[in-house]
């Protein structure tokens, strides 16, 4: 029986089992491969979506589980057209290794649409639980308060 | 990329080439400090090919490993400064595996000297080149060697396509070459002439290359500032790809499973209840693990979980105790190195007052962030292979003896990694896929590690110990005598690469203790080699890790019993021996504002470290808050001799740290029956977003020579906290990770 996935405004059917986690339609079924794998168990957050705009760890998502719309890495912007988070990331040069850097940004992403102007106990709260075994840490801080500056002046 | 392969093997001979349209360019490999073994001493021309331009487009290849260190951009960026191009007119991309493109500085660094003293190491750099006869698979990304490399043979190979591409434009425009210049990425001639040089490549691809002079340093346009990193469009869009994203027609999703007791056999599988469960495909018999074959990852990875292997068992000491016993049976046996035996150790200088402690580290798992994987494909004859990895050659020639195949039957593409720090300098990851994939000919397969799969299966960072002992005499110190035991690295690793194991002296044993930059007059540093067969391997800064640890926690010990600021204590140590050291201390006394007092509940800490040809200073600052143990700030010193980045430099100053840090705190791998009993993040943290402290950075140009900065952030990290910690507490850490005896935040 094919679910219906609304992904990145898309609609996709997936023939997978009901239990399949969300992170492993995305990336071997849908094809959507920024969405990354770290550790299965929301240890680490390299998996982290919004499903109706909430970041969940996507990996304990089962896809019979999936309550709305799912938006990846790739749905917030492109290349070319990248949303004011992710031109902060290169604003402040954050990524090393860069695996990790889908989650940060869709943690930092709900973070501001929750709260504009977060203060650093905020982002540590809600950063805590995204991993990053380079230790960008630093500069993943100035970059969530460089993009909190730029969509309150836009 | 077939033709492009063919054409890095045959311009090693011929220097540049005609490809499609296009031209090849290469430059004479000027081996600094030794003679080049390939040429002097063989009677070989060896040209590398790292620019080609072809009539769209200019692509720049940086053979080494992109794991986060930003090797791509300044790579790029040394070959684009004398090229006359800038980096968003340029495509970066790794290239082929290469005997072209062998690591010379890596080689530098086995050698036993203490490395910050240069006429010995020149001297026996010579030596140890001459004797290297395994050189030419050595396309390595470690030991922080890539700029040292690439320092001078990048700008030359710059300066030679620039120069072959005047002259390609003279002959064009019938003038002499002197009367051309270059910019971004064209050819300038009198009358406002400018003609691309893309529309050259072929025109200059019949040309013998020609030689150039290196621009001096005041003229660098790109070199010295921060320059925007190439991959970081893709890593702020999710649209780099990593190995595990690697997506192919019809390719197959696998999931390994291997014997957790480490170095045990495979007796036999039941995968009957596997086979039943939904999207498994197969299971498939990899000798001495299987792996399952599924439609989706998960699935397999479930799956694997329900196969009943019969595991033999480990050849590993039953329990963790035994384990250490085994290590610290080291002590007794006859030292594997003396690598530094100044002055007399034997007697105590008079009036000196004697110190003595012992330390312990354990052993400790790279836990990179993208789990291990390797995707391939095997059509009967040819072998592809996608593997992030920090070795081409190595992994083409161990996959081609794996499948019994000549290397050039072996193509290896290297992608992204999200993170490397050394375990993907190992091989396993890509012999099993290219295992898996003899046996599913024709079809595409990934085959990735779970989390505790890939926890439960490294090459672990040795665990170890030290016994130091010391006087102090007047403030200062007067005699240290270190004994260090752990594994030997190099049996294993030379083993696992080439089949051989080297004999003499482990340097990696040692290093960071018997080659610190402190003018002790009565030094002794002994390595004792242990008898484990734990799997272990090179982890970011290897044998500095748990030296940096061990040496900086008993100079403050020693401070502390001269009764001598701990900085200034070091400061006057290394005046009389190394100038940049005593440079990178004093920078980092005048960012952090040191002055030796700290206030109530708060504690701060100093270490310093040279490794990898670099002295790096850190400063910690911890605070007792709600009776927890919070990092409060650091300051970082490094001395890079030239850096050609400083903004990248930073980030691998502060990430190297934070790297060691999260260790320190909350790293340790324990056996029991040979297995490691730590499988994912819950029980083996890292350093987050509040455990991190907030960081200042800066970079010194000191010392005569570029030297590394991929590893030495990281040594000082433990010792610089530790020693925070007792200012804080009084207690001193003579154990890690420092969970264990203090209450640190999390």
């Amino acid at each position: 029986m094919p679910t219906d996935l609304r992904i990145n405004g898309k609609t996709h059917q997936v023939n997978l089992p009901d239990d399949v986690p969300l992170l492993w339609v995305l990336r071997d079924e849908v094809g959507l491969t920024g969405t990354k794998f770290g550790c299965g168990v929301a240890a680490c957050g390299a998996c982290t979506v919004h499903i109706d705009g909430e970041a969940v760890r996507s990996c304990q998502v089962a896809l019979s589980d999936v309550w709305g719309e799912v938006t990846t890495i790739e749905g917030i912007g492109t290349p070319d057209a990248m949303a004011a988070i992710q031109q902060a990331w290169v604003e402040h040069q954050v990524a090393q290794c860069g695996y990790c850097q889908s989650g940060q940004i869709m943690q930092a992403a709900s973070l501001l649409a929750a709260n504009p102007a977060p203060s650093d106990a905020e982002i540590d709260e809600a950063m805590q639980g995204n991993l990053c075994r380079c230790g960008t840490y630093p500069r993943i801080r100035a970059a969530i308060h460089s993009a909190a500056q730029k969509m309150q002046e836009a | 990329m077939a033709s492009f392969k063919k054409i890095a093997r045959r311009s090693f001979l011929i220097g540049s080439a005609a490809i499609v349209g296009g031209v090849a360019f290469g430059a004479y490999y000027v081996s600094r400090p030794a003679p080049n073994p390939l040429k002097p001493a063989e009677g070989e021309a060896a040209f590398n090919p790292f620019v080609m331009i072809s009539g769209e487009k200019i692509t720049l290849i940086a053979p080494r490993a992109e794991m986060g260190q930003g090797v791509h951009t300044t790579w790029a960026a040394l070959i684009a400064e004398e090229l006359d191009v800038t980096l968003d007119q340029v495509e970066v991309i790794h290239g082929p595996a290469a005997t072209a493109y062998y690591n010379a500085a890596l080689l530098g660094e086995v050698i036993p000297s203490k490395g910050y003293d240069k006429s010995r190491f020149m001297h026996s750099l010579g030596e140890a080149l001459g004797h290297a006869g395994k050189l030419m698979d050595m396309q390595v990304t470690g030991g922080s060697s890539s700029m040292k490399d690439g320092y001078e043979r990048m700008r030359a190979a710059g300066a030679s396509a620039r120069e072959t591409l005047k002259l390609a434009a003279a002959n064009r425009l019938g003038i002499a070459s002197s009367q051309l210049s270059t910019r971004d990425g064209k050819v300038i001639a009198p009358g406002n002439i400018e003609i691309a040089y893309t529309e050259l490549a072929a025109e200059a691809a019949g040309l013998e290359p020609v030689e150039a002079q290196l621009r001096h340093r005041s003229e660098w346009k790109l070199l010295g500032k921060a320059q925007p990193r190439v991959d970081m469009p893709g890593k702020a869009t999710g649209t780099a790809k990593f190995g595990i994203d690697v997506r192919l027609p019809g390719m197959k999703f696998a999931a390994l499973k291997a014997n957790p007791h480490l170095g045990g056999t495979m007796n036999g599988f039941d995968a009957s209840e596997a086979l039943q469960m939904p999207g498994v495909e197969q299971v498939v018999d990899l000798g001495n693990a299987f792996a399952v074959v599924a439609n989706n990852t998960w699935l397999a990875i479930q799956a694997a979980e329900a196969v009943a292997a019969d595991w033999g068992p480990a050849p590993i000491p039953g329990t963790q105790a035994e384990i250490q016993d085994a290590i610290r049976a080291a002590f007794d046996a006859e030292p594997n190195s003396t690598l530094r035996d100044d002055g007399d150790v034997s007697a105590l200088p008079q009036g000196a007052q004697e110190i003595s402690a012992e330390y312990e580290v354990p052993f400790l798992a790279h836990a990179t962030m993208e789990p291990l994987n390797a995707t391939a494909l095997y059509d009967g004859s040819k072998l592809q292979l996608w593997s992030g990895n920090q070795g081409p050659l190595l992994t083409r020639n161990h996959c081609a003896d794996a499948l019994g195949i000549d290397p050039e039957q072996v193509e290896v593409n290297t992608p992204m990694m999200g993170g490397g720090f050394g375990r993907r300098g190992e091989l396993d990851f890509s012999v099993y896929a290219a295992k898996l994939a003899r046996q599913m000919r024709g079809t595409p397969v990934q085959l990735t590690w779970s989390r505790e799969e890939d926890m439960t299966h490294d090459f672990y960072r040795p665990g170890a110990m030290a016994r130091m002992r010391g006087a102090v005499k007047d403030g200062s110190a007067v005699l240290l005598d270190g004994q260090i035991a752990s594994q030997a690295l190099p049996p294993q690793l030379m083993s696992r690469w080439f089949g051989m194991t080297p004999a003499g002296p482990d340097t990696t044993l040692v290093d960071g203790a018997f080659n610190q930059p402190y003018g002790i007059p009565n030094y002794r540093i002994r390595g004792h080699a242990a008898e484990l067969q734990v799997p272990i391997g090179a982890w970011r800064s290897v044998g500095a890790s748990f030296n940096g640890f061990f040496m900086e926690s008993f100079m403050d010990e020693m401070a502390h019993a001269a009764g001598a600021d701990p900085l200034e204590f070091r400061l006057a140590l290394t005046r009389q021996e190394w100038a940049p050291a005593a440079k990178v201390l004093e920078a980092a006394k005048e960012m952090s504002g040191w002055t030796g007092k700290t206030a109530d509940g708060v504690g701060r800490g100093v270490a310093m470290t040279y490794s990898f040809g670099t002295p790096v200073a850190q400063v910690i600052e911890v605070a007792e808050e709600d009776g927890l143990i919070r990092l409060r700030k650091a300051w970082i010193a490094a001395d890079l001799g030239v850096a050609l980045d400083p903004r990248n430099l930073e980030a691998q100053m502060f990430g190297g740290m934070a790297y060691g840090l999260s260790a320190a705190m909350f790293g340790e791998i324990t056996f029991a029956e040979g297995a490691a009993e730590q499988g994912n993040f819950p029980d083996y943290d890292a350093i987050r977003m509040r455990t991190m402290p907030e960081v200042e950075v800066r970079i010194l140009e000191e010392q005569t020579h570029i030297s590394g900065a991929g590893e030495p952030g990281t040594p000082p990290a433990a010792p610089a906290l530790a020693n925070a910690l007792f200012d804080l507490t009084g207690k001193r850490a003579r154990r890690l990770p420092l969970m264990h005896d203090f209450d640190l935040l999390i």
